[in-house]
């Protein structure tokens, strides 16, 4: 339970950082280090080279401007989830965040960095696909945004290319009045999520908007479209919860595994989709 | 049949890239040159003899290596000395009083019996004084306590007397 050898470097500014990932392929960078350290102390992972971005200026800290949370690298979980006005523009992230692993791991790990890491059953990756949010990269070749539809490709890969660092993500403030809720199962507090469902309820009369995502289910986070068109069409109604429910088994592609078996995960996700969307519903005004 | 040479001499010095660090530990400067893959959970027990930190998992499961990094609760074992390099970090040797009396968290869990083997319980405390130091609101009902102490597994007790443990300090501190 010991990391492998690498260089290490803390550059204080974005530009140094990026030159040195680009100079360096098999170089990895460093935030928090609560997913990156437990994979090098058990030899995941070995880069030859950390780029520790905590002192990088300008990578702190949180902003809500033009309707998203802009999340700087560097910001902690705990952070986030602490933040009354971050709360006040989207609750869902909090409600998740007391998901995320335990408090002493949240207030070391970052937003960005559980992100990057892309765990397919981690929660943050959902909310950031269930809002419709972005990530923000910096590279040689400047700067890009790329939404979170096109940012998880697979388990633990993103869209990132080895020379880009993430610096930001944007998740987009709620329409006013939405509901929300986040429904996870795990056996024990803090586990990554055997199944999870993140949904936001906007009510607009004839045009209900009903967005869904999971995690632990599949290959990475998915949005449950055929479950969100089924609201759109039927409204909120018994008939409607026990299609979209059923609806919701199909998206599991999640093989068994020591913690449940796909028959178990189609259940659970059925069930996850009916408790998220009957509690943001509620909370809907 | 060749056998194996016994190394008489072992290298004093490690192949290891190294990094010039200086920290603050239990209100005390602190510098040093380490490698650069040192965890901050080696560096205070074998560096400086700190071995008041425990170490169980090593992967961030366990809780035992806890201690305060800027006045956060914090896993040594999830963060490299380098890491540590400008912070304020605080052990458990830090917690009693200079006199040997104990704090009133120790003492908490003295009265209580929220120990048994103490191999858990250095994690238990910082991590608890972090959540007594938060600027977030202190929930003592059982659920409340059993989410702060979920970051932390003990073997033994079956965490009903650490929860009396941490209900009764806070109440001798006035919190909550």
């Amino acid at each position: 339970m010991k990391p492998p050898p690498f260089e290490y470097c803390a550059p204080r500014s974005l530009k140094d950082a990026v030159e040195l990932l680009a100079a360096d392929p098999s170089a990895m960078v460093l935030a928090g280090g609560q997913s990156l350290i437990p994979a090098l102390n058990m030899r995941f992972a070995a880069p030859s080279r950390l780029i520790d971005i905590q002192h990088v200026e300008g990578l702190k800290g949180v902003v809500i401007e033009g309707g998203n949370i802009i999340v700087r690298a560097m910001t902690r979980h705990r952070e986030l989830e602490l933040n009354d006005e971050v709360f006040r523009a989207n609750p869902l992230i909090r409600e998740t965040m007391a998901h995320v692993a335990h408090v002493p791991i949240r207030n070391r790990g970052t937003v960005v960095g559980s992100l990057c890491h892309a765990d397919a059953a981690a929660e943050m990756p959902s909310i950031l696909l269930v809002t419709d949010g972005s990530v923000v990269t910096e590279s040689p070749r400047g700067r890009r945004e790329i939404p979170a539809a096109d940012f998880f490709q697979f388990h633990m890969t993103t869209s990132r290319e080895p020379d880009e660092i993430v610096v930001e993500a944007h998740f987009p403030v709620l329409p006013q009045g939405a509901g929300w809720a986040f429904e996870e199962f795990t056996r024990r507090h803090g586990d990554y999520a055997i199944a999870a469902v993140a949904a936001i309820v906007t009510r607009a009369g004839a045009t209900d908007v009903v967005s869904l995502s999971a995690c632990g289910v599949a290959s990475r986070p998915i949005r449950l479209t055929v479950c969100e068109q089924i609201f759109a069409a039927q409204g909120f109604t018994d008939a409607s919860f026990k299609a979209a429910g059923e609806a919701a088994k199909e998206y599991v592609t999640a093989p068994d595994d020591i913690h449940a078996t796909n028959d178990y995960r189609r259940d659970l996700l059925a069930s996850l989709v009916v408790r998220a969307v009957e509690k943001a519903l509620t909370r809907s005004r | 049949m060749s056998r194996a040479k016994i190394r008489t001499k072992l290298p004093t010095k490690s192949a290891d890239p190294t990094v010039d660090i200086e920290l603050t530990v239990n209100g005390e400067r602190v510098s040093a040159e380490v490698s650069t893959r040192m965890l901050l959970s080696d560096f205070l027990r074998h560096e400086l003899g700190l071995t008041g930190t425990h170490v169980g998992c090593e992967h961030g499961v366990c809780g035992a290596c806890t201690v305060l990094i800027n006045g956060v609760a914090g896993r040594s074992c999830l963060t490299f000395a380098a890491q540590a390099a400008g912070c304020e970090v605080r052990t458990i040797e830090s917690v009693a009083n200079k006199d040997g009396t104990l704090h009133p968290l120790q003492e908490a869990f003295r009265d209580c019996h929220g120990l048994q083997c103490g191999y858990c319980t250095p994690g238990m405390i910082m991590n608890i004084l972090s959540s007594f130091n938060s600027s977030a609101p202190l929930d003592l009902s059982d659920e409340g306590i059993r989410d702060i102490i979920s970051g932390n597994l003990c073997r033994c007790t079956g965490y009903q007397n650490i929860i009396a443990a941490v209900r009764q300090a806070a109440k001798a501190m006035s919190l909550g």
